[in-house]
């Protein structure tokens, strides 16, 4: 039986986003005792987020790493976390997450997820990046999956682009994103 | 010339060709892309630059918006 407990609480996870995919992966990887996380987004916390979002009511206004870093305190105080509330570009997304073992790419927009996986895969070569993609809507289960190219992982389903149709909501987000803690899980305690 | 794209041979009309030609003429339209020539990353400033030669290995990964 590994001891996955001792393992966890000696690695740190990148968060790169702390929306709908970063703050229930954050959530996650703090349940099971990662020892420390790292975590930005310049965001703050809106009303519209909560239908996805690992926030509460009396943290709208709020800046979403501080929110973010109270929710994993009270669920898990023994994880440490930095909180960065700035805008990542590859500068410093390369010194912010270079003592990561993993990172979790959990942007929104396509242009911002192209920059960070560019920026780790020719910058940071070596380092596992996982990212989220595609989670709109409900239902279709089954089209979620993970696809591994080296060291970038994709959890989600290549299809299902975000619109106002399809708007991102809890069930199907949060697979993505605990898909993701999942892999993360699956690469530290390889 | 002959590449490998994406795991499958690929016959094109041409000599060489850049990527930013490669993606009009496949009709990779998606927002997000990772392209790699021989495993090596060719990042979206250089798409415009960055030549495919016969026999090259070119991997076009898309993906769509997260949250």
């Amino acid at each position: 039986m590994i001891d996955f407990k001792t393992i966890l609480s000696a690695k740190c996870v990148g968060i790169a986003g702390c929306g709908g995919l970063g703050s229930n992966c954050a959530v996650a990887l703090a349940r099971v005792g990662i020892g420390k996380l790292i975590i930005a987004d310049f965001d703050e916390v809106t009303e519209s987020n909560l239908n996805r979002q690992y926030f509460f009511l009396h943290q709208i206004g709020q800046k979403k790493v501080d929110a973010l870093k109270e929710n994993i305190r009270l669920i898990n105080p023994i994880v440490t976390i930095e909180v960065h509330p700035i805008k990542l570009i590859p500068e410093n997304i390369i010194t912010l997450f270079k003592t990561c073992d993993v990172i979790v790419e959990a942007f929104d927009f396509a242009d911002q997820k192209q920059m960070l996986i560019e920026t780790v895969l020719s910058d940071m070569t070596g380092k596992p990046l996982v990212s989220g993609v595609g989670l709109a809507g409900w239902g279709d289960s089954n089209a979620i999956k993970v696809k591994r190219i080296n060291n970038l992982y994709i959890c989600g389903d290549a299809t299902k682009e975000v619109s106002e149709e399809m708007p991102p909501l809890a069930p199907r987000v949060g697979i993505v994103a605990n898909m993701q803690a999942n892999v993360v899980l699956e690469i530290l305690l390889k | 010339m002959k590449i490998i794209l994406n795991n499958t041979e690929t016959e094109l009309n041409y000599s060489q060709i850049t990527v930013k030609e490669l993606l009009v003429i496949k009709k990779f339209t998606f927002k997000m892309l990772v392209i790699k020539i021989n495993d090596k990353l060719v990042k979206n400033e250089e798409y415009a630059n960055a030549l495919i030669h016969n026999g090259d290995k070119v991997d076009v990964i898309h993906l769509i918006s997260g949250g």
